[in-house]
């Protein structure tokens, strides 16, 4: 039997929207108020899905503890509490969540072998959120 | 097609033990979830029903035969119990949430006349939870 599993997390990181390759007014009037030259900062919840054969000796798809371990190490340690613009995953993207959810997914797609990846999903306010599934269409 | 999701809450104890593993290697596995007396969660349980929207009544399916069906196959049968020896399902199997998510699947979907399941999710915690979609692997 196959199932999907779903854990979520919270981190807080501040960025700036902003393309180099873009004048500034452009910058300005796409990206608003999010363009201000110093930043700003949101509480991201983040949620990771996996899939896979439910494994008849332990009932799960995978080890809660194999993932949280690798998301706190891998994810969390990364990406929180500091600026996203800094990070080399962001030298020449706009770290708009987008962004933000497609390095993520690559991160843990390269790294996390327990179980098969479905898609990672990050709620950047409690009005906004965003889906990355490696380019797959999303089934709800 | 339209998707009807209806939720409903129960609370219960579990704990996960494998009788084949050795208590070292249940410790391993389980972690804190291996204590034999349990500890319990409230859980939410989300059942989505898809359908076409029937022209005379405007319903994908009948929201109180859903509840009623919820009620009887799950809440009567999984709150406030302890799954590991209350529940037929987890006599010989592990009461994960992935299992749960099965079992309150092959459950419901046999009952279940003009609309047609598509999801089963159970929340343990509002941080975890696990979708079923019937899928056999």
């Amino acid at each position: 039997m196959k199932a999907h599993l779903t854990r979520r997390y919270l981190f807080s990181s501040s960025h700036r929207l902003h393309s180099d390759a873009m004048p500034d007014d452009w910058n300005r009037e796409t990206y608003g108020k999010c363009n201000n030259p110093y930043g700003h900062g949101h509480n991201y919840q983040l949620e990771v899905t996996v899939s896979g054969a439910v494994d008849p000796a332990t009932g799960m798809v995978c080890n809660l503890v194999d993932l949280d371990g690798f998301v706190h190490a891998e994810i969390l340690e990364r990406f929180g509490h500091l600026n996203l613009n800094t990070l080399p995953e962001f030298n020449d993207l706009v770290p708009t969540t987008e962004n933000l959810c497609i390095r993520i997914y690559e991160r843990l797609q390269r790294g996390f072998g327990y179980a098969h990846l479905e898609k990672v999903r990050i709620e950047e306010t409690m009005m906004n959120s965003f889906v990355y599934a490696g380019g797959k269409e999303l089934r709800d | 097609m339209v998707y009807l999701t209806r939720k409903a809450e129960f609370a219960a104890s579990h704990y996960y033990h494998n009788p084949d593993f050795t208590p070292e290697q249940n410790r391993a596995t389980f972690g804190k979830c291996n204590n034999p007396n349990g500890h319990g969660h409230n859980y939410t349980l989300e059942v989505t029903v898809k359908g076409k929207v029937d022209p005379q009544s405007g319903f994908v399916v009948d929201l109180k035969q859903l509840k009623d069906i919820m009620h009887q196959e799950v809440l009567d049968s999984m709150d406030h119990r302890f799954l590991n020896k209350e529940v037929p399902e987890f006599l010989d199997q592990i009461p994960t949430t992935e299992n749960l998510a099965i079992a309150i699947w092959q459950r419901l979907a046999p009952k279940l006349k003009a609309a047609q399941l598509h999801r089963v999710r159970v929340y343990e915690t509002p941080d975890l939870f696990v979708d079923f979609y019937g899928e056999a692997a």
